[in-house]
């Protein structure tokens, strides 16, 4: 089924996809001219696949449970901010706080994310094929960032039990996050991920970082660190 | 909030349609900044053109009587309440005449620029003053969600840094009073208490000492206190800048014939061949310019 947002409202097209019926059998559509629009596919609850033909605005995708929605273009600010569960791909670039707050299921960004990409993620697992921007993995509190191209300034600042794993070079570390062993058990970690999203790239190749855990508690000695 | 939007043409053909380009960036923004809007086209003549605001009570034939055996060469070009007065005269003879009539407010000056801007609803005000019939070779708008200062035409942007030069703001800035008393002791003059005039007084004074734009640019990430993606209108073309934490968004398209900035992609879904651009973000801290 396909949604031309030229001639549809953005409303519209969000309130069907938000409420399938499910004793139809459509599962598949397709929206067309996206044109920039903000919040386009928030708030998705069912087992549908959704494929956006262009370039989107602000918070596409948010809040998704269960959907599977591809862009075949650039997203902008928040894209699948506090998903829950459900795939997004993003197939050109991502703006700032990409996969913000995100709960669980999968981001993956097959350009570079910028600043701030998994502030604050709390389970989601993002993974950019590009780079990313300064700040990212900011307070992230748990999932998995993987990044296979480079970071910016002061990846994982204030981190708190989020991985990251990154392939290429990472500009500067924040506050409190350290790189930590890739033993194992991390490496087999990785690898399924990846597997799973059928992504090539060799696990025993990226570096992990992660909290050092010296902020969690007040300390007057870390005082200019908050 | 606000919504900051230019257009810089790498092709000529498109160069007829400009205004109209800006327009559909402008209209697209207006949910950014719904109190006032401005734009600022550069179209290079060979003589130089002054764009003056009228105040009320005061009209075309006011000001060409005021100015009559002042200026030499004069043409006169009224759209709303702007008049670009086109004239031999060099800035250094012209500006004090026109600043001498308390009626008129100076916009935007030089050989190319013409500066509207106005307050009211973006999609109201371009239309007012027929942004869709303009030619040029680049321009830049802005539409302004008021938060530092009074919603008038003196708080709208794009403000004029010299000549030729412009600057439009998405942002706040937090240490604008204080440069601004600085930057009086230097001689630069204000109209208003907005904080983006006061950048753009910042960047005047330090293009007045011969520094470069870029340079100009660089010692503001340091001397400037705040959030902001600024761009800057050049006689050649523009520049950008965003903070170091880069908070207000910003995103470039750029094609074979043209390189767009905006706030948000909507601004420019409507471009052509948009969907095959390269699309990308500006990075924090970063001086990004074009055409010159």
């Amino acid at each position: 089924m396909n949604f031309d947002l030229s001639k549809k409202t953005l409303s519209d097209v969000n309130a069907f996809l938000q409420k399938i019926d499910l004793k139809s059998n459509q599962r598949d559509f397709v929206i067309k001219n996206p044109l920039g629009n903000h919040a386009l596919c928030a708030g998705l609850q069912d087992e549908i696949k959704v494929t956006i033909q262009g370039h989107v605005g602000y918070y596409c995708a948010g809040m998704n449970k269960n959907a599977h929605i591809i862009v075949e273009g650039n997203v902008g600010t928040g894209v699948a901010e506090n998903m829950m569960s459900g795939i997004v791909h993003v197939k050109g670039n991502a703006s700032q706080s990409a996969g913000a707050t995100g709960h669980g299921g999968t981001l993956i960004i097959d350009g570079d994310a910028s600043s701030r990409c998994g502030i604050s993620m709390k389970g989601i697992d993002i993974i950019v094929k590009g780079s990313v921007g300064h700040m990212s993995a900011f307070m992230a509190q748990s999932g998995n960032l993987i990044i296979l191209g480079d970071a910016d300034e002061y990846l994982g600042d204030s981190i708190y039990e989020a991985k990251i794993y990154c392939l290429g070079k990472v500009q500067s570390l924040g506050a409190d996050c350290i790189e930590k062993e890739m033993n194992e058990k991390e490496i087999n970690h990785l690898s399924s991920i990846l597997k799973a999203q059928n992504i090539k790239a060799d696990p025993k190749k990226f570096k992990r970082y992660g909290s050092a855990r010296s902020l969690y508690n007040f300390k007057i000695d870390n005082v200019s660190n908050y | 909030m606000c919504g900051i939007v230019g257009i810089y043409l790498k092709n000529k053909k498109y160069n007829k349609q400009l205004g109209k380009l800006l327009t559909g960036m402008m209209n697209n923004m207006a949910s950014r900044g719904p109190d006032s809007a401005g734009f600022a086209v550069y179209n290079k003549s060979s003589k130089f053109k002054y764009t003056v605001c009228l105040k009320e009570n005061y009209d075309l034939k006011d000001l060409k009587k005021d100015l009559k055996n002042k200026l030499s060469n004069t043409k006169y070009k009224l759209i709303a309440d702007h008049v670009v007065v086109e004239s031999s005269s060099k800035p250094e003879k012209a500006l004090p005449h026109i600043k001498k009539i308390k009626e008129i407010d100076l916009v935007g000056y030089g050989k190319s620029i013409e500066i509207f801007k106005q307050v009211g609803n973006p999609k109201d005000v371009v239309k007012k003053f027929s942004l869709d019939k303009f030619s040029g070779s680049h321009a830049i708008g802005h539409t302004r969600m008021a938060t530092e200062s009074a919603i008038t035409t003196d708080g709208s942007h794009p403000y004029s840094t010299g000549e030729d030069e412009c600057l439009v703001h998405n942002g706040s800035l937090s240490n604008h009073n204080n440069l601004r008393r600085t930057l009086i002791k230097n001689g630069i003059e204000f109209k208003s208490q907005n904080d983006t005039e006061v950048a753009a007084g910042y960047i005047s004074n330090s293009l007045k000492n011969k520094t470069s734009l870029k340079e100009t640019l660089t010692n503001g990430l340091k001397d400037l206190d705040g959030f902001y993606t600024f761009i800057t209108g050049t006689q050649k073309g523009f520049a950008v800048l965003r903070d170091e934490i880069a908070c207000k968004p910003a995103v470039i398209a750029e094609t074979k014939d043209y390189v767009a900035i905006a706030s948000e992609f909507q601004a420019m879904a409507h471009l052509p061949d948009v969907n095959k651009a390269e699309i990308y973000e500006p990075k924090p801290g970063v001086v990004y310019s074009w055409g010159s």
